[in-house]
């Protein structure tokens, strides 16, 4: 199958001499959803920005769909588009005009650019704003206007740098909704995200950079499979003062109405409900304590001697 | 891209800076009308009826076409050093840069809008001057040639200017200190001739001597200098500041790490 993107040994050295990429391979096949992820100045953007040409690699080989960013960066960058962390659009105009603009970049005729602005901003609920001045908008509407503004070109692969930054829960899920839409109208899409649950809810496979390297490459549910324990809360119906012999020593009682278990992954969960059910402990509602994906990001970074959170 | 695209790309381009600065024309187009009118009313009117003739011209008349171009000047280049540097201070540039775009467009692109600025200021002054003058046309082919390569290879400067700027301050240090001096010793209020011989010799060294006396020509048919040479001297200004802006955009010098 076709890669979508591949990355052999790519470096980057600022001209500060600081490293940010330290050989960094990976391969996202056509059609996927992939998030990268790692903590803060762990060289995402960077790798980002080498493969949208906004920032010059050191060394090392990038291809998009098979064209060499070297050789054909013009081919290359008419699949790709770019949904940047930062805004990145002059805030002084119309919302229509910066996306007939960006379609008039990539040499689409103004007829045609009006068309897909119209369909875009119509998807992404942005079609009464047309007019006003992009400042004017909302942190969550600016946010959609790069990516209606990174899709004006139709391009195949989609990359986010944090799309859903400071947005609010509501549109989060909108925006993972389109996104899925996306996906499966056959976009190859790369997210970087400080959401994981964001992560774990959309992406099919994973990277994790750290420091420059490429910690991990792999499928979501390889990765998952990983975790050996599980830690759940469980909220009581009844206060419970003292916590019962439930023949098991990883319940704790949190306080008088919350349980916490420690469950192995291979171990049944029904133990617990039957030791609970004995001493009529009626539970009301249960949940993971952490997200699973986080849990684990949390500790490869400790294991490769990062130890920051996301 | 294709002829046709690229076609496409450079009208994006074009349209989108001319847009800005019909925009907020309050602070691109009615400034120097209200500054050259100004000069009209102090130097033309008040002192230049005092002075008396210029090379067998009103004063008025003499210091019309430098003034006009003095606004030339000064506009194609603020335009495109205000633009370029406005879209990497607020990394708008970024859209360009993802793009196909040959870098080569991106320079022709804000060229021309700094053409189409120095053109709608130039005619607005001109316009402005006929309440004060009614100024002779002895060639309107130089005039018109003369504003759109002269606004051509101001616009280049402003974006070479923009490229190196690291700070708003970046951007008018030029002006102020090169291009406003370069303007007011380069035939714009007087004659060369009436400056003595070593003086005149280091008043050929400023191309703003050239394209100020080239453009009077065009209206009253008189220059200090030969208008032929002016003219090689306006191209190899712009084929050099052209290359040397090529060479900064393909180095990614001030707009890509």
């Amino acid at each position: 199958m076709t890669a979508a993107l591949s990355i052999e040994n790519l470096k980057k050295t600022y001209a500060n001499g600081f490293q940010a990429l330290k050989g960094v391979s990976l391969s996202v096949q056509k059609g996927d959803f992939y998030a990268l992820l790692g903590p803060n100045g762990a060289g995402k953007s960077t790798t980002i920005g080498i493969i949208s040409s906004l920032i010059t690699k050191s060394s090392g080989r990038v291809r998009i769909f098979d064209y060499d960013i070297d050789q054909d960066f013009n081919s290359a960058k008419r699949l790709l588009g770019l949904v940047p962390q930062e805004f990145n659009f002059n805030v002084f105009e119309p919302v229509e005009e910066i996306l007939v603009n960006q379609a008039g970049y990539f040499g689409i005729d103004r007829p045609t650019a009006f068309a897909r602005a119209e369909q875009f901003l119509r998807q992404l609920g942005l079609w009464e704003k047309r007019r006003d001045q992009a400042r004017e908008l909302s942190g969550g509407m600016k946010r959609r206007l790069m990516i209606a503004r990174a899709l004006v070109h139709n391009p195949k692969l989609l990359i986010l740098d944090e799309p859903t930054a400071g947005v609010d829960i509501e549109i989060r899920r909108s925006m993972w909704t389109y996104l899925r839409q996306l996906n499966a109208a056959g976009t190859t899409i790369i997210l970087t995200t400080h959401y994981l649950e964001e992560a774990e809810s959309l992406c099919r496979h994973i990277g994790i950079i750290d420091e420059g390297e490429l910690i991990e490459d792999t499928g979501m549910k390889q990765l998952l499979s990983q975790l050996d324990m599980e830690t759940f809360v469980l909220d009581l119906r009844h206060p419970l003062h003292a916590l019962p012999d439930l023949g098991s020593g990883h319940v704790r009682l949190i306080d008088e109405s919350t349980l916490e278990a420690d469950i192995c992954r291979d171990n049944s969960i029904n133990f617990l409900f039957e030791a609970l059910s004995r001493h009529n402990i009626e539970v009301l509602s249960m949940r993971n304590k952490t997200n699973r994906l986080e849990q684990l990001f949390v500790h490869m970074l400790e294991n490769n001697g990062s130890g920051t959170g996301a | 891209m294709t002829f046709a695209e690229q076609y496409i790309a450079f009208k994006a381009i074009v349209i989108k800076e001319v847009l800005r600065f019909l925009r907020i024309w309050v602070q691109t187009i009615v400034p120097p009308i209200i500054t050259m009118s100004l000069y009209f009313v102090i130097f033309g009117n008040l002192i230049g009826s005092q002075i008396g003739a210029m090379d067998g011209y009103r004063y008025m008349d003499y210091i019309v076409p430098g003034l006009i171009m003095m606004s030339v000047i000064t506009n194609s280049y603020a335009n495109v050093v205000s633009s370029f540097y406005g879209c990497k201070f607020h990394r708008h540039i970024e859209e360009m840069l993802v793009s196909p775009l040959p870098y080569y467009l991106i320079i022709l692109g804000f060229m021309f809008g700094g053409i189409a600025r120095g053109m709608a200021v130039g005619l607005a002054v001109t316009l402005v001057s006929m309440f004060f003058t009614d100024l002779p046309l002895h060639n309107l082919a130089i005039i018109v040639t003369t504003v759109i390569f002269t606004s051509a290879l101001f616009s280049l400067a402003g974006l070479i200017n923009a490229v190196y700027a690291k700070s708003f301050d970046d951007i008018s240090i030029v002006p102020t200190f090169i291009l406003t001096p370069l303007t007011y010793l380069g035939g714009v209020f007087y004659s060369i001739h009436m400056l003595p011989e070593l003086w005149q010799q280091v008043s050929r060294l400023n191309p703003i001597l050239y394209m100020v006396n080239t453009f009077r020509y065009g209206f009253l048919g008189i220059s200090d200098i030969n208008v032929g040479l002016a003219y090689a001297i306006i191209f190899a200004f712009i084929a050099a500041l052209y290359a040397y802006a090529l060479y900064l955009l393909k180095t990614g010098y001030g707009v890509r790490k």
